[in-house]
């Protein structure tokens, strides 16, 4: 049974977006969703300075099977990237909710974190698939 | 008693199909995919892991979905000189194998496959699980001239044992002197005892054994293999496993569009001696005089991930596509087989979601017996 922490939020696309103190939004993917993917390989990250709309792809995470398209769940601008998945994009497997963050967002409207599921919500709609 | 490698069809619907060794993959945490109608472990925790184990030690693969297919009959030679585009003369000795795509009138590849010889009258075929049906269809349909009856073998089952540990592993658990036979095989060839088979061959570009067994050992000898420290592997490593070693997929990086000419098999085919007609032969001879494209590997010098279908683009414009791509855990690179136009030089772009790749291209073989092959790599 995959972990889900209920510190954070989530989106039916399996990114998680975690509010911190300074207002901005740190996102990454569940560990559902690198169980689903298998050994991850390469990340192609979001340029730092990007805006993104919510529900924008901006970032790519690629097993050895398939690539997988990072979609934004707030609209913003980036403001971080994890620069050392890099050269080790499995740091996502083994640590999908913490050292695997992936991008951070200056979101512009934090409301629209409303719209997503909270840890339960996330894992009844993985039972589910 | 059901044969558990058919498939079966219960309340009007056809059931996934799965080998003897479903429980214990599924015993054993495996990750299981349909893989072609089959039941099957794509790995059982991190595919990268599987990799390594059989490039440095030891791993094995429930193959048991591919196709035994045994050909008896006093003109089982001259049928096999015949259907396939290699040339089963070459096997002088017994238990000798050879490698050989089986084509169509059109030279297109039906499928590729490795025939055993056994004895005059006996020769035995290793076919792939998807083609099955069209396959034995095939092969049954040109046998009738012959006098050669064509008999698939569905109660055996069939385990992979991969890497430079894999023989000093399986040895010892062979029934009666098997073991000390297949101990002394020399690569490309079998033994066997009894309705046990064991072929020095693999699909991994390192030692090994492939072993045909009867179904109901098999489960036991999976078992005993693990006790003795040998790590299960799923069809995700096979995948890197024989992409790194150059080996071909077949409905990836051929199918019966395709002849041996463009798809890096042109090695396969024994055109001598000259009078031996094949099914396919003088198609492919035209087509050997127009083919302007060749099979090649690709490493992708950029970072990323180079897939199947994306488009190589030559330093002259012209186009070839990839067949197969993927990441080499061995070299930490992607990598890929390619049908590319004959002008390709040492290096190309590829279009990777819009975005123009350098890639290096090389010979379609890049590690053997854990070894890269690439040199200045």
């Amino acid at each position: 049974m995959s972990n889900t922490p209920d510190d954070r939020k989530y989106a039916d696309s399996h990114e998680w977006a975690l509010l911190e103190a300074d207002g901005n939004v740190r996102v990454g993917i569940t560990d559902h969703a690198q169980e689903l993917l298998g050994d991850l390989v390469f990340v192609e990250l979001p340029e730092v300075g990007q805006s993104v709309g919510k529900g924008d792809e901006c970032s790519v995470v690629e097993s050895v099977k398939a690539a997988s398209d990072i979609y934004s769940p707030v609209t913003g601008e980036i403001v971080a990237v994890n620069d050392s998945l890099e050269d080790s994009p499995e740091v996502i497997n083994d640590s999908p909710y913490d050292d695997g963050w992936i991008f951070i967002i200056k979101p512009v409207d934090t409301a629209e974190l409303d719209d997503l599921l909270e840890a339960d919500g996330y894992e009844s709609f993985t039972e589910d698939e | 008693m059901v044969c558990a490698c058919r498939p079966f069809f219960v309340l009007g619907k056809w059931m996934t199909k799965k080998t003897i060794l479903n429980d214990a993959h599924r015993e054993l945490g495996a990750r299981m995919v349909d893989f072609g109608g089959w039941d099957m472990p794509v790995n059982y925790g991190s595919q990268i892991d599987e990799h390594h184990e059989v490039r440095k030690a030891v791993g094995m693969f429930d193959v048991s979905h591919m196709t035994v297919i045994d050909i008896n009959g006093t003109q089982a030679k001259p049928f096999l000189q015949y259907l396939l585009a290699n040339d089963v003369t070459k096997l002088t000795r017994q238990g000798h194998a050879l490698y050989s795509c089986m084509l169509n009138e059109t030279a297109g590849i039906i499928d590729d496959l490795i025939v055993y010889f056994l004895d005059d009258t006996h020769y035995r075929m290793v076919v792939n699980a998807s083609t099955r049906d069209k396959d034995l269809a095939w092969i049954e349909k040109q046998a009738g001239p012959f006098d050669v009856t064509v008999n698939e073998r569905p109660t055996l089952a069939m385990i992979a044992v991969q890497g430079p540990k894999a023989r000093q592993k399986v040895c010892p658990l062979l029934p009666d002197r098997l073991g000390f036979s297949a101990a002394e095989i020399k690569p490309f060839s079998a033994c066997w005892f009894g309705e046990w088979f064991v072929g020095r061959t693999g699909y991994t570009g390192e030692d090994g054994f492939e072993i045909i067994l009867p179904e109901n050992k098999a489960e036991g000898f999976w078992k005993q293999l693990l006790k003795v420290g040998v790590k299960p592997c799923g069809l995700g490593a096979r995948d890197t496993l024989r992409l790194e070693a150059g080996m071909n997929l077949y409905g990836q990086d051929m199918d019966e569009s395709k002849h041996p000419l463009e798809s890096g098999l042109g090695w396969t085919v024994a055109w001598q001696p000259e009078d031996r007609d094949f099914i396919g032969r003088s198609a492919l001879e035209a087509k050997k005089k127009q083919t302007n494209e060749q099979f090649v590997g690709l490493i992708l010098e950029d970072k990323g991930i180079l897939r199947g279908h994306q488009t190589v683009v030559l330093d002259d414009g012209l186009k070839g596509e990839i067949t197969s791509g993927g990441y080499s855990p061995t070299m930490e690179r992607s990598i890929a087989l390619a049908r590319v136009p004959a002008t390709i030089g040492k290096t190309c772009k590829i279009d990777i979601r819009g975005k123009l790749k350098e890639a290096i291209v090389v010979k379609p073989c890049f590690v053997r017996q854990g070894k890269v092959q690439i040199e200045n790599e």
